[in-house]
């Protein structure tokens, strides 16, 4: 008809494809100037995290010289930009390994608790029933405890360490993910092309995976740049409480947590890693902004 | 309230209203005049996209933050709403201006009683008391006819039917006494029943209050049945106007004859005389043609001529009436007659062997009530009968239609007959076996295949995150049509040429289609695994008339080419008698009458039938229509009547049989069957609902 040639071939699908997708439908950020901030400040850490051997001046483990002020210059040659702390590690060179820290455990905690919290809410909001209320109270149960007392009894019984920190988030904020899911599976399953995928004989896990939920991406998107601004404040906190991952390699938590109580008279010991992570996190937070703009303007 | 008498209460002059977008300017309402006298109704018709609803906007001036008037009068009583101020305007709406909007439910506050919401009005224009407020708000519920008013204000919003909803915002709309009312749309959310029943008050409002209204709606059979004049818009140009009788007697744009012949009117058949859709699609506003905005789609376009500029709006000078206006360059050289010619006649499809038998069928929904009330008192269970003992049958080739308004079961049925749902009793065989028992999950991909359905929602029917070519190769590939990579995208292509559509909406994605084009690969979708049986569930309904035409037709083309049996379940008793060959028509979860369409539209009827038939607005002057108007509402379907689910509304009830008694299902002749006491022969010496003028009658021959 009017176009023979789409007509002979079919059409190209596979990884390529779907990359040239998800990158053109990053462009689509430029619209949003908020979300490109956030988006820019997210790379600026990325970048420093996957080029810290180059970018940091000093072994972050290594005790060079005590005490430093920011600026102050090693006897050897080099300069502690940020300082040094009470054990002598270069404070710059800490932070940059440490966002290595950072950007691994808490994507990784996300994706696990997005994981979990999917399959769940998926299961609850299609088959309704007692799956729903089975599911449902589970996670009533676990969002009665407050936060902290959850990962204060989960570190203190599984043991501290990069594996279990990733597990106490996503015991704590599956079932968070869980209810938005279900919520969104709820309305999303009356749709027509739901019950047109039933009726030519689909799987439930497939109408469930292919037909529900790319539908509901939208919001997720959203929550889960917000959800891991959460995650890294989170592991922030078990560092400063102690339940991070154990010494010596450097996580910002941690770092605020050794030299809290020199504050007062070395506030550069502190004050540096808590910029960075409010940083990261202010990077996530306006980059779910972003999203959520574009995909309201749509 | 001097400035009453003197000069018309609205008058537009040559207003153009833009809205500004990322993409640019776009011009939205063209070049529009109007004036509406005192008493007077207006109707603006139109498809979707036509700017309609946005000169309502501006006579609100309310445009949104992107819209903006460029240039022309709104002089309302003599004063420019243009150049308002906020206060001034503020002033003048709702009280002097109402506007009614096409979904009632939510135009009122679900948190407060109507007595609040009504009593606002008075309260916040007029320096009045409360209970004088609360005594006009009684007398205006009187006046738009709602039974109990005192009951009615006490209520919230919920606890009112849609119908008596509507009714309120008209009394809220009416109770400032405006001299201005807009409607826009505002019946469309209604059943057919409920319609009728508003529509004879809207009809009533103008002579009673005296006051000037503008009446918005795609439907020219409404139009008809409101209006003293009318305005066809196209593409944000009124291209035609006139009064009532005038118009749709002697229509002169090719635009107004096309939506004409998109309408199934009571003397249409689908074999005799099939619709004429328009073709082609709206231009985008940025898109328009120089010159007829209409050209690109006209069978009179002439190139030079009609291009060649601006067309401006004329007299027809030859005309029945000096007040008719039309916007075409050769409305002097078309032949008028050949509209009303039916083209493309078509023979009547082969009907084949019984392909679907349904037998007592019953659905009942359980409805468990835990508190302990219910435990103590032991009702603890009750049913709701969304089907009760449906018997019919469907055979090959055949389109039968299951007619009925929301809350009938006809919804309910169709999930059963897909096995979304199972039935509670007796059985449905569809090419022999029983699937009434049978869900979804334990059916064969043959059994599957040949039973598919058509949505209703064009929005929904896709999935919006998969391309075209996708969702259709997934349903062959379902259904083992075709198992080979290539082979399948060949069937898919072949099924794009057969619902008319170009080959690369392969790659489309949903939100890049039109309404009708989405329905159109709903079609494609549903006829992929060659079935024997399509469900249609009001395919058309949410579709432009134009496009629901197109639609129409192309799903009737199809299936007489497979001869497909097609069940169409439809609360359009105008689009059913046009395209069924038989008619179920069901009311509470039961059959009240079900027969061949001629059966069906002629008396003996069923009570319901006969109101229904009357509720159907007509776009044809001069067909004449008994009225009935339907008192109540639809009862509840947890505590149905005992006797005759009809009983509570019914005008012909007998007395205490009706209450008390089943109907007896009275076979009139073999297939036309009506469940009702009164006896056939009271029945057949009902006269006709509908009077078609024969055509030598016809004024226009």
């Amino acid at each position: 008809m009017t176009n023979a040639s789409v007509a002979t071939s079919p059409p190209a699908t596979g990884y390529g494809a779907a990359l040239v997708r998800a990158l053109r439908s990053f462009t689509l950020l430029r619209e949003s100037w908020v979300g490109m901030i956030g988006a820019a400040i997210v790379l600026f850490w990325v970048g420093v995290a996957i080029s810290a051997p180059v970018l940091s001046p000093f072994d972050p483990n290594a005790t060079v010289m005590p005490l430093q002020k920011p600026g102050a210059e090693h006897v050897g040659g080099g300069t502690f930009w940020l300082g040094t702390d009470h054990l002598g590690r270069d404070i710059l060179s800490r932070i940059i390994w440490g966002s290595r820290t950072v950007l691994y455990y808490a994507p990784l905690a996300t994706f696990t608790a997005y994981a979990v919290g999917i399959v769940m809410g998926l299961a609850a909001g299609y088959h309704r029933g007692w799956v729903d209320d089975v599911l449902s109270r589970i996670s009533d149960i676990i969002l009665s405890f407050p936060v902290l007392v959850l990962y204060i009894v989960i570190i203190a019984t599984i043991g501290a360490s990069g594996v279990n920190i990733v597990i106490a988030i996503t015991f704590a904020s599956g079932p968070g993910i869980m209810r938005i899911v279900r919520g969104l599976v709820l309305d999303l399953r009356n749709r027509d092309y739901v019950a047109a995928a039933q009726t030519r004989g689909e799987g439930s896990w497939r109408i469930m995976l292919v037909e529900i939920l790319p539908n509901a991406r939208g919001p997720l998107i959203v929550d889960a740049c917000l959800r891991m601004g959460y995650v890294i404040i989170t592991i922030g906190v078990l560092g400063f409480l102690g339940l991070g991952l154990p010494p010596p390699d450097p996580d910002w938590g941690g770092m605020i947590n050794e030299t809290r109580q020199m504050a007062m008279a070395f506030p550069h010991m502190t004050v540096y890693p808590c910029l960075a992570i409010s940083s990261l996190i202010l990077g996530f937070n306006l980059l779910a902004d972003g999203v959520r703009e574009i995909s309201l303007r749509d | 309230m001097a400035s009453r008498s003197e000069g018309p209460v609205l008058e537009i002059k040559d207003l153009n209203i833009s809205y500004y977008t990322r993409a640019g300017e776009i011009p939205a309402v063209i070049d529009f005049s109007l004036s509406v006298q005192r008493g007077e109704t207006i109707g603006l018709v139109g498809e979707s996209g036509c700017g309609k609803s946005t000169v309502a906007m501006a006579i609100m001036n309310y445009m949104g933050a992107n819209g903006g008037i460029k240039s022309g009068e709104i002089l309302f009583k003599g004063r420019d709403i243009v150049r308002m101020t906020g206060d001034e305007l503020r002033r003048i709406r709702g009280s002097e201006i109402s506007m009614i909007y096409q979904e009632p439910f939510a135009a009122l506050n679900p948190s407060l009683t109507v007595a609040n919401q009504l009593m606002e009005v008075p309260l916040v224009h007029e320096a009045i008391g409360r209970q004088e407020a609360y005594a006009r708000a009684v007398q205006m519920l009187t006046d738009v006819r709602l039974p109990d008013p005192e009951r009615i204000m006490k209520a919230y919003p919920h606890q009112l039917s849609g119908g008596q909803q509507q009714r309120v915002v008209i009394a809220m709309g009416l109770l400032s006494n405006p001299d201005l009312l807009l409607l826009d749309e505002p019946t469309t959310a209604l059943d057919v029943t409920v319609e009728a029943g508003i529509v004879k008050l809207i009809a009533e409002i103008s002579r009673k209050f005296g006051t000037a209204q503008i009446y918005i709606s795609h439907n020219l059979g409404l139009i008809l049945e409101t209006c003293d004049r009318v305005f066809v818009m196209y593409s944000g140009e009124v291209v035609e106007e006139g009064t009532i009788n005038s118009l749709f007697t002697w229509p002169r744009h090719p635009y107004t004859h096309g939506l004409f012949g998109c309408i199934p009117l009571p003397t249409a058949n689908k074999n005799a005389a099939p619709l004429q859709p328009i073709r082609g699609q709206l231009p985008l506003p940025h898109e328009r043609p120089r010159g007829c905005n209409f050209g690109p789609r006209c069978d009179y376009f002439v190139g030079g001529h009609c291009d060649a500029g601006k067309v401006a709006m004329e007299y027809v000078s030859d005309a029945h009436d000096s007040d008719h206006r039309v916007r075409c360059a050769r409305f002097r050289d078309i032949d008028h007659s050949a509209y009303l010619k039916p083209k493309n006649v078509r023979e009547a499809a082969e009907v084949g062997e019984n392909v679907l038998e349904v037998r007592d069928m019953q659905k009942y929904y359980e409805l468990r009530d835990a508190s302990i009330g219910a435990m103590i008192s032991g009702k603890g269970v009750t049913y709701v009968k969304a089907n009760e003992a449906l018997s019919f049958s469907a055979r090959r080739g055949e389109t039968v239609a299951i007619v009925g308004e929301s809350g009938c079961g006809k919804s309910t049925f169709a999930k059963v007959l897909m096995g979304l749902e199972t039935a509670t009793g007796g059985e449905i065989r569809h090419e022999g076996r029983d699937i009434g028992n049978v869900s979804v999950h334990d059916r064969t991909p043959e059994q599957l295949a040949s039973l598919q359905m058509v949505f209703q929602n064009p929005s929904d029917t896709l999935n919006p995150s998969h391309t075209i070519g996708h969702q259709i190769s997934r349903v062959i590939k379902k259904f083992g049509v075709e198992t080979d990579k290539n082979k399948i995208h060949e069937r898919v292509m072949a099924l794009l040429d057969t619902v008319k559509l170009p080959r690369d909406f392969y790659f489309r994605r949903p939100r890049q289609l039109s309404g009708g084009q989405k329905q159109r690969i709903g079609i494609a979708r549903a006829f992929a695994g060659n079935p024997s049986m399509v469900i249609a569930d009001e395919p058309v309904s949410a579709l432009d008339v134009s496009v629901a035409a197109a639609v129409t037709e192309l799903l009737m083309d199809i299936q007489r080419e497979h001869r497909t049996t097609l069940l169409f379940i439809s609360h359009d008793l105008s689009v059913v008698r046009y395209l069924a060959d038989r008619v179920v028509v069901m009311y509470l979860g039961q059959i009240v009458e079900r027969g061949s369409t001629e059966e069906i539209f002629d008396p003996p009827y069923h009570p319901y039938t006969e109101a229904l038939l009357s509720a159907v607005p007509i776009a044809d002057p001069e067909v004449t229509k008994r009225e009935i108007v339907l008192e109540g509402n639809l009862p509840s379907v947890t505590n149905p009547p005992a006797g005759c689910p009809f009983v509570t509304r019914c005008p012909r009830r007998q007395g205490a049989i009706c209450e008390q008694q089943r109907p007896p299902v009275q076979l009139v002749s073999e297939g036309h069957a009506i469940a009702c006491h009164i006896p056939l022969d009271e029945l057949r010496a009902v006269e006709p609902v509908i009077r078609v003028p024969s055509e030598d009658e016809r004024a226009h021959a």
